[in-house]
C-alpha cells in the first residue's frame, strides 16, 4: 500500500472541445495507487481511473454523496449546485428515486419505441424537406429527447426555448456568477411549480400527475419542494445528455467511416453500436459529484481515509485495457460490454432504458434514411458544461 | 410469513442499484446481482428497491405466492 503522495495535479485533464481522452488517464491507470487532483474550487480529491476502482467507489455504501454537504466539495464553479437526488444516500435517495423509477423501467420504456421511432422519422422528414446542410443539434438531436421527455413528464414541448436557457445554466460549470445561477434555478423551479399547480387541478396521464398523486397519498413521502425538484431533475437530465450524445455518436461514427458503413449495412445492429459508443465516448470534460468515504476504505492500493473525497473518471474506466481489450478502438462486436457510461450503484442513470431507446432509434433512422450523412463543417463545441458535445453540427447527406 | 426475493439474471443489467441500496440483501460481485438473503422478513423498502431496478429484474413474492413487486 502506498502512502498519500502529496503531489496534487490540476484537474480536469480533458479539453472541453472535442471528445479526446487525455493521455494522463492511461498513465494514472498504469501507475500504482491513485493520484490526487484539485478542481478550480473545493478541496483536493483522490481520482479513481481504473474500471475496478471506479466501480468500487460508485457501488460501495461506504462512499457517500450526502456527506459532501458537510465538506468543501471539489467543484468547477465557486458555488454549490443543487444536487437533487444525486446529493442523497439511501434510504432518503431510495424513497424519492422509486417514485420516478417505475416510469423508466425497460418494460415500460420498450412500449414507447414505436412512438419514439415516429418522432425521429418525422424530424428526418423535416430535415430532408428543408434540404442540407442543416444543424443536426437543433433540428434532430435536441427536439427528439425534448419531445419525448416533455410528453412523459407533462411539460409543453413548445416551452423548449424557455426551459433550455434554465437547463443550460444548471449544467454550466463556470460561465455564470452565483447570482445568475441562482436566478436561473429559481426561474426553472417557479416555472415547474406553476405546471404542478395546473396538473393538480387537472391531472393527466403523465409522470407529473403520478408524482402529485403519490404526494396526495402520503404527504410525508414527498414534500412539495421535492416534487418540484424531481420534475426539474427529470426534465433536465431527461434531455440534455441524450441531446448531447446523439451528435457525439454521429461525430464519432463519421470519424470512423468503416464503422458507420457497418451500421448502414446492418441497421438492426443499432443496440450494440449504441453500447459501444456509450463506452467509447468520454462525455465529461472531467469529473464531478465526489464521493466521501464514511470509513477508511482501500481503493486501488491507497487507503482512503474517512472524510476524504474520491472523484471517478468514467471515461477513463471505460478505456481501461484490463477490462476492455484494445480500449481505444471502436468495435461493435465486443463480448465485454459492461461499460460505466450510465454510472454504477444507487445513482446509476435512472433514465438509462429511455436514453438507450432514444439513441438506438436516432442512429437507426439516420443510418436508414441518410446513409450518405457527412459533416458539412467542423462541429462547434460547447465549453464550460458538465458534458461535452457539439453546440452546433452542420451536416449534409 | 416471509417473502421470496429473486433476481432474473437474464434481465439484470448489473447497475448495482439494488446492492448499493440494500447490501444486506443483494450483492453485485459479477456481471449480475445475486440475492444474499432469501427468504426475508416482509419489508416495504425491498418493494421500493424492486420497483427502482432499471431492468425490473427483481421479483418479490409474498408468502401466499402473489407477486408483490415490481409494481406497474
Amino acid at each position: 500500500m502506498t502512502t498519500a503522495d502529496e503531489r496534487v495535479e490540476t484537474y480536469p485533464f480533458n479539453k472541453p472541445e472535442g471528445l479526446e481522452l487525455s493521455p494522463r488517464y492511461r498513465e494514472a491507470r498504469e501507475a500504482p495507487g491513485m493520484i490526487k487532483v484539485r478542481l478550480p474550487f473545493g478541496e483536493p480529491a483522490w481520482l479513481a481511473t481504473r474500471y475496478e476502482d471506479v466501480r468500487l467507489v460508485l457501488g460501495d455504501r461506504r462512499f457517500s454523496r450526502a456527506a459532501a454537504a458537510a465538506h468543501d466539495e471539489p467543484r468547477s464553479q465557486p458555488y454549490r449546485r443543487p444536487g437533487g437526488i444525486l446529493a442523497m444516500d439511501p434510504p432518503d435517495h431510495t424513497r424519492l428515486r422509486v417514485l420516478v423509477a417505475s416510469a423508466f423501467t425497460v418494460r415500460r420504456v420498450e412500449k414507447l419505441r414505436p412512438w419514439v421511432r415516429e418522432i425521429a422519422g418525422r424530424l428526418v422528414d423535416d430535415m430532408v424537406a428543408a434540404g442540407g446542410p442543416v444543424d443536426l443539434v437543433d433540428s434532430f438531436a435536441l427536439p427528439l429527447p425534448v419531445q419525448v421527455i416533455c410528453e412523459l413528464l407533462g411539460v409543453p414541448a413548445e416551452d423548449r426555448d424557455r426551459f433550455r436557457v434554465w437547463s443550460d445554466a444548471l449544467l454550466s460549470t463556470s460561465s455564470l456568477t452565483e447570482q445568475e445561477f441562482g436566478q436561473n434555478h429559481a426561474e426553472l423551479r417557479a416555472y415547474m411549480g406553476e405546471l404542478v399547480e395546473q396538473r393538480r387541478a387537472e391531472p393527466r396521464d403523465d409522470l407529473m400527475s403520478a408524482l402529485i398523486a403519490a404526494r396526495a397519498d402520503n404527504v410525508d413521502r414527498l414534500t412539495e419542494l421535492e416534487l418540484v425538484d424531481l420534475c426539474v431533475g427529470v426534465l433536465v437530465a431527461g434531455h440534455e445528455t441524450t441531446a448531447t450524445q446523439i451528435p457525439n455518436f454521429v461525430h464519432v461514427l463519421l470519424s470512423h467511416p468503416e464503422r458507420f458503413a457497418e451500421l448502414v449495412a446492418e441497421p438492426a445492429r443499432a443496440p450494440e453500436v449504441v453500447e459501444e459508443l456509450l463506452r467509447f465516448v468520454p462525455l465529461g470534460a472531467g469529473a464531478a459529484f465526489s464521493r466521501y468515504a464514511t470509513e477508511d476504505v482501500e481503493v486501488g492500493g491507497v487507503l482512503v481515509r474517512a472524510g476524504e473525497p474520491v472523484l471517478v473518471s468514467v471515461g477513463s474506466a471505460n478505456h481501461d485495457g484490463d477490462r476492455f481489450p484494445d480500449p481505444d478502438e471502436l468495435k461493435f462486436d465486443r463480448t465485454e460490454t459492461s461499460h460505466l457510461g450510465f454510472g454504477h450503484g444507487v445513482h446509476h442513470c435512472l433514465g438509462a432504458p429511455l436514453a438507450r431507446l432514444e439513441l438506438q432509434e436516432a442512429l437507426l433512422v439516420l443510418a436508414v434514411r441518410l446513409p450518405g450523412l457527412r459533416e458539412a463543417a467542423e462541429p462547434e463545441w460547447k465549453t464550460q458544461m458538465l458534458v461535452r458535445g457539439p453546440r452546433r453540427m452542420m451536416v449534409d447527406w | 410469513m416471509s417473502w421470496t426475493i429473486a433476481v432474473d439474471g437474464k434481465a439484470c443489467l448489473g447497475s448495482g442499484m439494488c446492492a448499493g441500496a440494500r447490501p444486506d440483501v443483494f450483492a453485485l460481485d459479477g456481471a449480475h446481482a445475486r440475492v444474499l438473503a432469501d427468504p426475508v422478513e416482509p419489508d416495504e423498502g425491498l418493494l421500493d428497491v424492486a420497483d427502482s431496478c432499471p431492468a425490473a429484474a427483481i421479483v418479490v413474492t409474498g408468502a401466499d405466492g402473489t407477486e408483490l413487486a415490481p409494481r406497474d
